[in-house]
């Protein structure tokens, strides 16, 4: 006889109860602690904080402990918590001009003022499995680090001084005729976008297009620059610079009418210096792709700049014909949370639609039959 | 409406942390604002600035916002997936809003003032004063036709809808028939293409002149649309060859009802089926009043 799918709520408890326990593992093992993450996972935490578009290493240490460490689960968790806090303020621009910084590659210069920073990387690292972390390790002490030059200018200023870069902000007066312009000059407010306050417009402003991709998914922006390096919208970049530092954030209350500093943030940003390109009115000169992540996100922050140059290509005539270079393509499946919820929705209920479908299906296959006669079995089996 | 005080779980238990109903007011009046402008354009979908919601997008968001927009303390809530009130997500959205706004609930349609759906319409006619909010994943009818939204958008704008017509025709040309059964294209109050949300096509009669207030939202993709009470809804059809609904053989195994929407139930793994109402609620109440399966399925 039928048995109707009751009892749905204690299903849903009983999944619950399941999922801590597996949460949990082996009760012999010591339990995780949310500052173990915090320290030893710094870079699931990183950008957990990037995509979840919330600076909060505590949060995210602990959203990753709920998600059994799952990325993309711990990102949602972050971003639903983050729509429920109330805004105080909008800060005022942070300036990485002025980073105190960790570590500072250029690939397009040897040296240059404020030297190349190797800091904390994996890049000459030999990849072998290291045995001796698996029991417990304290690193030997590291050779006390030089003082690192204050004045750090940004690689991609020194080019703009000769003027052999386009200026990076389009509402700079200097700036002739700007290619594409933030996006807050169409707005009526003259602020930039919002995309969290904001439904999605196309053409998005490059405010917008910027803020998507810094939340965007690092394993789709990555995919797709890389694509763009395989010939699909080739860009000819090169890393003009990485930073990886800590930048102070000020707002300015009204109320104040000055600045003042509320915190600061660490910060990874990339610069690609690309192509030169020219026109009929403009002089030729190099472009710029840029990428910004929380905390230390090379590969993130790099990825997003290759997709901005590339999503750029309105701006300097190119033609657009690779995937990278679509705005609606890359901007409506970029973000993680969305793209797993709805791909995942499809282990909910369809019986309705299905039948609807088994009913068509059936009445056209006795068509079939009808016009042609049932298959022929034997033709069927061969 | 006389309803039994049985069949409504009295309003009670909101956790007061967060806001009635979850969502910040300013929010609210955004989404009341986007939902205003959806009942003044029926059919036309409104861009809104849909949050991030505590449940995944796919799982109802859109809908989810919408109710919790227009939930007032002493409205009776209703949530159905797939026709029934037990399935696990019609639970889980359910159990949200007892949390969120500690409204009563109900599975009786005609208790409810706000019923939340996904993929049906209640076999029960609704009435005026109802509000039927639907979850919506495609808002876009044109979205299979033409995937860009820059595109769509302007097809809208010039209601250049041959594109979808083509289809239709290109359907009837290859299969006889106009192969879509969930999701049928409709046209509202004579302008607007629209999609009904993947309810099937069965489900169609339903919108038009109904006395009932209809709000979508689709969370993911940021759109809300509405049919406001007593609006035409056309299923897009041709002369020749009308639209028409599903028809079963047979009647609910259960019920008897012969004019319901039917899940048809697999019970053994030699063939062996069973067809009953996927409104468990329009079933229940009819095995109450006494109907049960008809006499040569006994």
């Amino acid at each position: 006889m039928y048995v109707a799918v009751k009892g749905g709520e204690r299903a849903i408890e009983n999944a619950h109860g399941l999922l801590a326990e597996d949460r949990r593992g082996d009760t012999e093992v010591p339990e995780l602690t949310p500052d173990q993450i915090r320290e030893q996972m710094k870079l699931a935490v990183d950008r957990v904080m990037t995509e979840g578009s919330l600076y909060d290493r505590e949060l995210a240490a602990l959203a990753l402990k709920q998600a059994r460490g799952d990325q993309i689960e711990a990102i949602f968790l972050l971003r639903a918590y983050r729509t429920t806090l109330p805004r105080f303020a909008a800060s005022r621009p942070v300036d990485t001009g002025a980073m105190v910084v960790e570590r500072r590659v250029s690939a397009t210069f040897k040296d240059l003022p404020g030297g190349q920073i190797l800091g904390p990387t994996f890049d000459y690292t030999h990849r072998l499995i290291d045995h001796d972390l698996a029991a417990p390790h304290r690193p030997r002490p590291c050779a006390e680090a030089a003082p690192v030059d204050e004045a750090m200018p940004r690689v991609l200023d020194l080019l703009a001084c000769e003027g052999l870069i386009e200026p990076a902000d389009p509402a700079d007066p200097a700036a002739p005729d700007p290619p594409d312009a933030s996006g807050a000059a169409d707005r009526e407010d003259g602020q930039p976008a919002d995309i969290t306050r904001e439904p999605p417009r196309f053409p998005a402003g490059r405010d917008a297009r910027l803020q998507t991709l810094a939340r965007g998914d690092e394993g789709f922006l990555l995919a797709l620059a890389y694509s763009s390096q395989r010939g699909y919208g080739r860009t000819h970049p090169f890393a003009g610079e990485i930073r990886l530092g800590t930048v102070p954030v000020c707002i300015a209350p009204e109320e104040l009418g000055f600045e003042i500093e509320i915190g600061e943030i660490e910060l990874t940003e990339c610069q690609m210096v690309n192509q030169f390109t020219g026109g009929a009115d403009r002089a030729p000169c190099f472009t710029r792709g840029y990428g910004l992540a929380f905390g230390h996100g090379e590969r993130k922050a790099m990825s997003m700049a290759l997709v901005d140059r590339s999503l750029r290509a309105d701006a300097f005539e190119e033609t657009r014909d690779a995937p990278v270079q679509d705005e609606e393509f890359v901007l409506s499946h970029c973000d993680n949370v969305q793209a797993t919820g709805f791909v995942e929705h499809l282990k909910l209920p369809h019986y309705v639609d299905f039948q609807s479908e088994l009913e068509l299906l059936r009445r056209l296959r006795r068509e079939h039959d009808a016009r042609n006669g049932p298959d022929d079995k034997a033709e069927a089996a061969e | 409406m006389n309803i039994p005080a049985a069949m409504v779980e009295p309003a009670g238990g909101r956790d007061d942390t967060y806001n009635f109903a979850y969502l910040d007011e300013q929010t609210k009046r955004m989404i009341r604002r986007a939902l205003l402008k959806a009942v003044a354009v029926p059919g036309y979908q409104v861009p809104f600035a849909g949050r991030e919601m505590p449940m995944p997008y796919g799982w109802g968001t859109g809908g989810v916002q919408v109710t919790a927009a227009i939930l007032k303390a002493d409205d009776v809530l209703k949530v159905i997936d797939q026709g029934a009130d037990d399935t696990t997500n019609a639970v889980s959205i359910r159990k949200f809003f007892r949390r969120t706004a500690g409204v009563a609930t109900t599975e009786r349609t005609e208790a409810a003032n706000v019923i939340q759906t996904r993929h049906r319409i209640p076999e029960t006619p609704l009435r005026a004063g109802q509000i039927l909010v639907y979850q919506v994943p495609i808002p876009e009818p044109l979205r299979f036709l033409e995937p860009r939204e820059t595109e769509t958008r302007r097809m809208h704008a010039h209601a250049d809808y041959g594109l979808m017509h083509v289809k239709l025709y290109e359907d009837i040309a290859r299969h006889g028939h106009i192969a879509t059964t969930y999701a049928y294209p409709v046209k509202v109050a004579g302008r607007y293409v629209m999609d009904p949300s993947p309810t099937p096509k069965f489900d169609n009669p339903k919108m038009s002149e109904c006395p009932a207030l209809q709000l979508f939202g689709a969370g993911r993709e940021k759109r809300i649309y509405a049919i406001p009470p007593f609006t035409t809804v056309e299923s897009l059809d041709f002369e020749d060859h009308s639209f028409t609904v599903q028809r079963w053989d047979r009647p609910c195994a259960l019920c008897g009802a012969r004019d319901s929407f039917l899940d048809e139930v697999v019970t053994d793994d030699r063939g062996g089926r069973m067809f009953v109402c996927s409104d468990t609620d329009y079933c229940a109440r009819r095995r109450d009043a006494g109907h049960g399966p008809e006499e040569e399925e006994a």
